[in-house]
């Protein structure tokens, strides 16, 4: 893989202009991660689930390198119907499309920093691989008081003419003192074997609020990464939905730092997966400072031998008192085969604080079976109705009614 | 009369800090296959044994101090300490009570474990080991009427060598982790106690540690069966003198449940934990396993952990018969400058097994508290079941407590419930106890005992007595 990695990287830099010292950062990570690897089971954080492995039995040889010099076609027809949105399309990996057409222009402010190195504070390996081979990465900037008035949708489309391909990539978003933003990531790949690893970095002002939806629903043999960093500040509200669906691979990291006073965090997932796949959430919520909140609520609908995996961790420090922290995770396994495993994790620094966190694993249960078939349901539209009702739970925490109303009709979820 | 001031001083805090001035032999220092042969020869033990020893000191040589637990400690010299200590006059094993050198006996009294006279009131059976070997252990003719045998491992490996050949070393192997395969090369002594078919035994056995020496290590070893259809309830208990360095107590606990059968395994574990500041206190790093080998079979694990600098063990269960059932019931408390990094692992292999865990952890002072524990239901563990509940109670600021469970299921009509709460005791319960007439402290101590309660139930009557005064005592001065 070195040698592999060494001439990706020699290709990629020849299509960008850095500066020496740049190219010498970018080096620096390189190297660190052709120390490092992919991440495997010997570490704490990927025990359950060796990414290592996985790259290696569902793709192979992976190549480092894409060609961004030609652009793809902006396929129109792919855009969610019936809910007016700005856009930001990458296709193959290359950001074809920003448009904040509904938006007022000089309250947003897309800076190209394509060209500066910024660090990214996480020591995983692939961290560095995103920064060795990011080509294009943008920050994107809402200014103070200004609430977006329609959500952004970033489309991640991938198409047949990638393959056994890493695709890195990265976004900033600054959001200033009483602003919002709805962030929908969309992701449509036609694509098979693919290595996404997608890093995204917020800031969240006073006052400001994020809604972050992560929706992976269409079937694909991708394999992805996703880790969101969300730094919030005084009264700061961080929304992040994840339904984890359809790729063969995916882990969704949500590190939350609440360094303002009165900040929360809100991380719900649903995983509804079948067949081999094998999807985890990782969320961290670091409770920094006094009266901060965090609530996790993670449900899984295992089918075939799928295996989904939920390592949470709640910390507190020592002056974070007052800290409210809850944290719950549900799965039910309807094959023998499947798999659910947790490590739900509380540390804690500080007295004055009420954490708590439920795990529970287990199958349907007959006897609501039996009372719905009673009534008159067949076996399999009683088993529906509580897959159906048991999900609906997360997917109500959305707290924004149109994003609610696509994920409900996006799953089949009727009411 | 300065220096008897201090020492009571010294003992308020500690009431078994107390050292016996006795004359030792010890094993060379070191760690080595002459250190091995040497105990194993002092110990008049036949080859299997002594091969069983070296096995596990090759397979240790291999290994790496594992270092991916919380509470960090400096690196401990294995060159520099001594594997066997152990009284001079029990060189030749005294016959019986009246022979044994009277200090040993005195030490025992002090610490309230009467060997000789007022036996007989406390209805326990008592193995005491002190350092290296086991001293005495009474009610041995009563037990041996019913075919139970209990007595010192050293005695066992020679007098019921196809026992202890049978069932050593089958639920911790000799190439388990590193500390289990150290103890496995240099076990020293320990009880060993086999419960016969169908038979129920009749009293609490129980086993008294005690670290005298300095500068060595303890690395005692139990072993208990319990044949198909009988049922006995096991103590432990243990203290050790107070000293600036820290010493190292590494145990291994093997049990064996077969069909019908039932252990229930008890204790309160009160080391030195080392004086206001951290400095010293016993480093108890204990392999406790368990193994539910036949159908219907029981364990249960009820520890109260006081004492030690720094505790780390997961007394475990694995429920390989159908219908067994595993339960892990734990008080830990640090306060000071302790440690404990404890939990339990249930392991389901069979069908219909069930387990529960109920963890309390206290933690006061600038100490640390980490439960970790794992719940593995495995393919096959069909209809299983699994409860886990691990509540953690801070006092201060200064302290923390950490729960990091590992939840597995792999089968789909298998059910597992977790959960944890963290939280302080709240003013409005101060609040209502001193309205009442309580002082802060007497109402602290009520709301814990209180909080430890359901653990507490789970120890026998004469035990849950001394255990509730020890919660009392673990947590003084730390309110307020």
């Amino acid at each position: 893989m070195k040698e592999q990695l060494q001439k990706d990287f020699d290709n990629t830099i020849k299509n960008l202009t850095l500066s020496q010292r740049d190219i010498e950062i970018k080096k620096f990570y390189l190297d660190n991660f052709i120390n490092k690897g992919f991440p495997n089971r010997k570490e704490e954080d990927w025990k359950f689930s060796d990414l290592n492995q996985i790259i290696k039995k569902n793709i192979g040889e992976l190549s480092f390198y894409s060609d961004y010099t030609s652009t793809n076609k902006v396929d129109t027809s792919a855009f969610v119907d019936g809910l007016e949105h700005n856009k930001i399309v990458f296709i193959n990996g290359r950001i074809e499309k920003i448009d904040f057409d509904y938006e007022k222009k000089d309250q947003i402010e897309i800076i190209d920093q394509s060209e500066t190195i910024n660090k990214f504070n996480n020591n995983s390996s692939l961290s560095d691989l995103n920064s060795a081979f990011t080509n294009k990465s943008f920050k994107i900037v809402v200014k103070k008081g200004y609430q977006l008035t329609k959500p952004l949708i970033i489309y991640h489309t991938t198409n047949t003419k990638i393959w056994s391909k890493n695709i890195n990539l990265r976004l900033n978003f600054e959001l200033y003192e009483n602003s919002s933003l709805r962030l929908i990531d969309l992701f449509r790949d036609t694509s098979e074997k693919n290595f996404l690893n997608i890093f995204y970095n917020f800031d969240l002002k006073e006052n400001s609020i994020l809604k972050n939806y992560k929706v992976d629903k269409f079937e694909n043999k991708n394999i992805k990464y996703s880790f969101n960093n969300i730094e919030q500040d005084k009264n700061s509200i961080s929304e992040t939905f994840i339904l984890s669906s359809g790729s063969n691979f995916c882990k969704n990291e949500i590190n939350c730092n609440l360094n303002g006073e009165y900040s929360s965090a809100f991380v719900n997932g649903i995983f509804s997966i079948n067949n081999n796949k094998h999807h985890e959430i990782r969320t961290i919520v670091n409770h920094l400072t006094e009266n901060t909140k965090s609530y996790q609520l993670i449900k899984s609908v295992l089918e075939d031998s799928s295996r989904a995996v939920y390592q949470g961790k709640i910390f507190v420090n020592s002056q974070a008192q007052k800290t409210d922290g809850y944290q719950l995770s549900k799965a039910i396994l309807l094959n023998k085969d499947s798999e659910f495993n947790a490590k739900p994790e509380l540390e804690i620094y500080a007295d004055d604080v009420k954490c708590s966190h439920g795990s529970a694993s287990g199958s349907l249960n007959e006897d609501s079976i039996f009372y719905l078939m009673s009534r008159g349901l067949n076996y399999q539209q009683s088993r529906e109705l509580l897959i159906n009702g048991f999900l609906l739970d997360v997917v109500e925490k959305i707290t924004d009614p149109e994003v609610k109303n696509l994920v409900k009709n996006m799953i089949g979820i009727k009411e | 009369m300065d220096n008897r001031q201090k020492e009571i001083d010294n003992l308020k805090d500690y009431k078994y800090g107390f050292t016996t001035d006795i004359e030792n032999t010890r094993s060379p220092k070191g760690l080595n296959e002459d250190v091995i042969r040497f105990i194993s020869k002092i110990k008049k033990e036949p080859q299997w044994m002594l091969d069983f020893r070296l096995k596990a000191y090759e397979r240790f040589k291999q290994l790496k101090e594992p270092d991916w637990q919380k509470p960090k400690y400096p690196k401990i010299d294995y060159q520099d300490l001594y594997y066997y200590s152990a009284p001079k006059s029990m060189k030749d094993k005294p016959k019986n009570l009246d022979d044994l050198d009277p200090k040993l006996l005195e030490t025992y009294k002090k610490l309230g474990i009467p060997l000789q006279e007022q036996k007989r009131l406390n209805g326990i059976a008592v193995d005491a080991v002190f350092d290296s070997v086991s001293v005495a252990t009474t009610f041995r003719e009563e037990l041996t009427k019913q075919g139970i045998i209990f007595c010192p491992i050293s005695e066992a490996i020679q007098n019921y060598p196809e026992l202890v050949k049978k069932y050593l070393g089958s639920v911790i192997p000799v190439t388990d982790h590193f500390f289990a395969t150290l103890n496995s090369a240099v076990f020293t002594d320990g009880s060993f106690a086999y419960i016969p078919e169908g038979v129920r035994c009749p009293m609490e056995l129980s086993t008294y540690f005690r670290i005298n020496a300095s500068n060595t290590g303890q690395f005692e070893r139990t072993l208990i069966v319990a044949d198909k259809g009988s049922y006995v309830s096991y103590l432990e208990g243990c203290t050790a003198p107070m000293r600036d360095e820290n010493q190292l107590h590494a145990a291994n606990v093997e049990l064996v449940a077969l069909d019908d059968a039932e252990i229930k395994y008890s204790t309160v574990q009160n080391w030195y934990p080392g004086d206001k500041n951290g400095k010293g206190g016993i480093y108890n790093f204990v392999t406790k396993r368990g193994l539910c080998k036949g159908k219907n079979s029981k364990i249960s694990w009820t520890q109260v952990e006081t004492g030690s600098a720094i505790t780390w063990k997961y007394p475990s269960c694995i429920l390989k018969g159908d219908n067994s059932v595993g339960e892990f019931y734990s008080i830990a408390i640090t306060n000071n400058h302790q440690k404990a990094d404890t939990g339990t692992k249930m392991i389901h292999l069979g069908k219909n097994t069930k387990s529960k865990i109920i963890s309390k952890g206290i933690s006061a002072g600038f100490s640390d508290m980490t439960y970790r524990g794992l719940v593995d239901i495995s393919s096959k563990a069909t209809n299983s079941n699994n409860y886990t509940q691990c509540d953690s109670l801070l006092m201060g600021n200064k302290c923390g407590a950490h729960t990091v469970p590992y939840i597995k299921n792999k089968n789909s009509e298998s059910n597992i419930a977790h959960e944890a709460t963290t939280s302080k005791i709240s003013e409005e319960q101060l609040h209502y106890c001193q309205q009442r007439g309580l002082s802060a402290e007497e109402a602290v101590g009520l709301i814990v005992n209180g909080f430890c309660k359901e653990v507490l139930q789970q120890l026998p009557m004469e035990f849950a007595v001394e255990a509730q005064k020890l919660v009392g005592i673990s947590l003084e001065g730390s309110v307020g």
